[in-house]
């Protein structure tokens, strides 16, 4: 397992997540089969930072943020958050009544698409007031002061508040899914794909938003996305997931410079640069993404890997700190 | 008809009427493609984009319609057929679409019909267009699947969309508009719905075909990387109008309209400094129909100047075939259009 350093900054801990879905069939629904979408991650997360996890589609991205949210149930493995009080960590499961309710207050969440994540029939204030009212921040007078500094933050008029969502755009809609992430007070903001939808122009907006929030608001981000460049940007670490798997960790930097499974290497290859003349070696992998259903025995990158050697098709590889820097972790038998 | 030129378009503009309202999509766009080059169109969503494609091929819905312009086809010298004055779903424009020109669009799922085998899809094509015999279609299709990289063709043939993962749909896609060795192919965002993976499996293969077969290529994306990477010639669009055109490298290394430098510094690259602010553009991008005086995209341009609000700046060629439509450019050297 993974040596975890500099333990009283983390502020989130994941040890062996994995949540599996089952798959039913026939008229009694017997269980055939599992969807592995998040098959054993383990991740820490350090106050202050952005942790970018990057994958391809179906990689269980989405999924491990649901998680940690606790919007799904896990199947196994835990995730620890810091107490505010007693600085220990603590299990989601194993938390009472109270502190649990405290911890969905404290991790907060943002969705690809922003006109599905508000509610059509609500306009912004009583969107925002509910979760506000049920964590009883304030009185009523407090609360719409709040929401009105909430939505100046995010450079919309406060009067926005009385408008519903179909009035806004798609950009105007995603600094509001901010806002009212925002106004609960939050330590962690699980942000999944939150530019994908947007344009590129809008995608800048966003983008140096979240920025400028996390420095004054002093926030955490587990920032999901697909787009590397993106979330090299936004990141101080990166995290990649391959089929319900981290294959590699690394600080940004590190990450770009010098990276190490083969996997990473083929993805920042495939990046197309918006640069004339950047045509580099590129590595193109062969087929798609195995099923999660039934993944490839041994290293479960194996069937699409240009360095494959026999022990990957065996052994599956742990994920483990590379020779150089301990911070840098990589599940290879190569490396 | 210059013979390097394999599609031009002069003056279009394509409407829509949305209810009593009229929307301008596509404003006086000119553009050529050369024959075996590839243009890449640019722009953000609503920008008209991809309705300047389907003007092409005259696939509007009902409600849209080629109002002014003439696109003008010519499939080898001296050969020339005038796409704009045919009617919708003439026989003429059917004659050319699939056969001369072909489209591949952004979703390959909804694109291919669930009821019919794949072989079946791409064979229609064949029979619309050729004289052929089933066998022989078949045999044809066969060798084209498995040039696009689809493994074990022969069985592949019988098989349904939903047995297909995207990038495979893709390839398929691909399949049903080279069947008929088109002139010129219209890709629509052909990658947008993929990983970047595969993404650059779909990139590598039209490379490829292009080599192969010569074809000209439209891709229509709002990824610069793709452009960057697979275009000789860009046209940034905003708003309906062409607001910057010319070869890649002039465009990309010089960009003159301020739309299209701040585009070009709103995307993060990889490995760029992290304590870089990214440039960004204020303000929304507008509605279709929002109507304005003077440039369209003065209300978020940094560079604005007195003449903006005046009226539509008109198109400037600044060097030898890099136009610009900006009032920055007004009497500072270059020539007017035409």
């Amino acid at each position: 397992m993974a040596v975890i350093t500099n333990k009283n900054n983390t502020l989130l801990e994941l040890k062996n997540v994995k949540k599996h879905f089952p798959i039913t069939s026939g008229f009694f629904r017997k269980v055939t089969g599992y969807v592995r979408a998040v098959d054993g991650v383990t991740l820490d997360v350090k106050k202050g930072e952005t942790l970018g996890i990057v994958g391809e589609s179906g990689c269980g991205k989405t999924t491990l943020g649901k998680t940690i949210l606790r919007l799904c149930s896990l199947t196994g493995g835990e995730i620890r958050l810091k107490a505010v009080d007693s600085g220990e960590m603590k299990g989601l499961q194993d938390l009472d009544k109270r502190e649990s309710f405290e911890a969905r207050r404290r991790i907060q969440m943002v969705f690809q698409n922003p006109y599905a994540s508000l509610n059509p029939m609500k306009n912004i204030l009583s969107a925002f007031d509910e979760p506000m009212k049920i964590h009883s921040l304030g009185n009523k007078q407090e609360r719409k002061n709040k929401i009105a500094e909430m939505l100046e933050t995010v450079n919309l008029q406060p009067d926005y508040m009385y408008r519903f969502p179909h009035e806004f755009s798609g950009g105007q809609q995603q600094r509001i899914s901010i806002a009212k992430a925002l106004a609960m007070n939050p330590e962690v903001i699980v942000c999944d794909e939150p530019v994908s939808a947007l344009d590129v122009s809008i995608q800048s907006q966003i983008m140096n938003l979240m920025r400028k929030l996390q420095k004054g608001y002093n926030l955490t981000y587990i920032f999901i996305a697909h787009d590397l460049s993106v979330v090299q940007y936004m990141s101080d670490r990166i995290a990649v997931m391959y089929l319900g798997k981290i294959v590699e960790v690394a600080e940004a930097v590190e990450f770009h410079n010098n990276c190490l499974h083969p996997y990473t290497m083929a993805l920042l290859s495939a990046v197309p640069m918006p640069v004339v003349g950047a045509k580099s070696e590129r590595i193109i992998l062969k087929g798609d993404v195995p099923s999660p259903v039934n993944p490839p025995k041994g290293c479960k990158f194996h069937p699409r890997c240009y360095k494959c050697i026999d022990i990957c098709k065996e052994k599956e590889p742990a994920l483990k700190p590379s020779d150089t820097n301990p911070d840098h972790l990589v599940a290879c038998h190569l490396r | 008809m210059n013979k390097d030129i394999v599609l031009s378009i002069d003056g279009l503009k394509t409407q829509f009427k949305v209810g009593k309202r009229i929307v301008h999509a596509v404003n006086d766009v000119s553009l050529s493609v050369k024959r075996g080059k590839t243009l890449g169109i640019v722009g953000e969503s609503g920008c008209g984009k991809s309705v300047t494609a389907h003007s092409v091929v005259q696939l509007l819905p009902k409600t849209g319609n080629i109002c002014k312009g003439t696109i003008k086809y010519s499939p080898e010298v001296g050969k020339e057929y005038v796409l704009s004055d045919y009617k919708r779903d003439s026989k003429e424009i059917r004659s050319i679409r699939g056969k001369h020109i072909s489209m591949i669009f952004q979703d390959p799922l909804s694109s291919l019909d669930p009821v019919y085998t794949i072989g079946k899809q791409i064979e229609e094509i064949l029979f619309e267009h050729e004289k052929i015999s089933k066998n022989e279609a078949r045999k044809r299709i066969i060798d084209l699947l498995a040039k696009l990289g689809i493994p074990k063709p022969e069985e592949r043939y019988n098989h349904y969309p939903h047995q297909f993962s995207g990038g495979m749909k893709q390839r398929v896609m691909i399949a049903i508009a080279m069947v008929c060795n088109p002139k010129l192919l219209i890709a629509d965002e052909p990658t947008t719905a993929l990983d970047v993976t595969i993404q650059a499996q779909i990139l590598s293969l039209m490379r490829d075909i292009q080599k192969d077969y010569g074809t000209s290529i439209i891709l229509i994306t709002h990824n610069m990387g793709i452009v960057a990477e697979a275009c000789d010639e860009v046209a940034v669009m905003y708003m309906g109008r062409i607001v910057e055109y010319g070869p890649l490298e002039k465009v990309f290394n010089n960009p003159l309209h301020p739309y299209t430098s701040a585009l070009l510094r709103s995307v993060p690259v990889l490995g760029i400094d992290k304590n870089t602010e990214l440039r960004s553009i204020r303000g929304n991008t507008p509605d279709g129909s929002d109507v304005f005086q003077g440039c369209e995209f003065s209300p978020r341009c940094d560079q604005i100047c007195q003449h903006c609000k005046d009226g539509h700046p008109p198109v400037r060629v600044v060097e030898e075939g890099h136009e610009v439509r900006c009032w920055l450019y007004e009497g500072s050297g270059g020539s007017d259009h035409k």
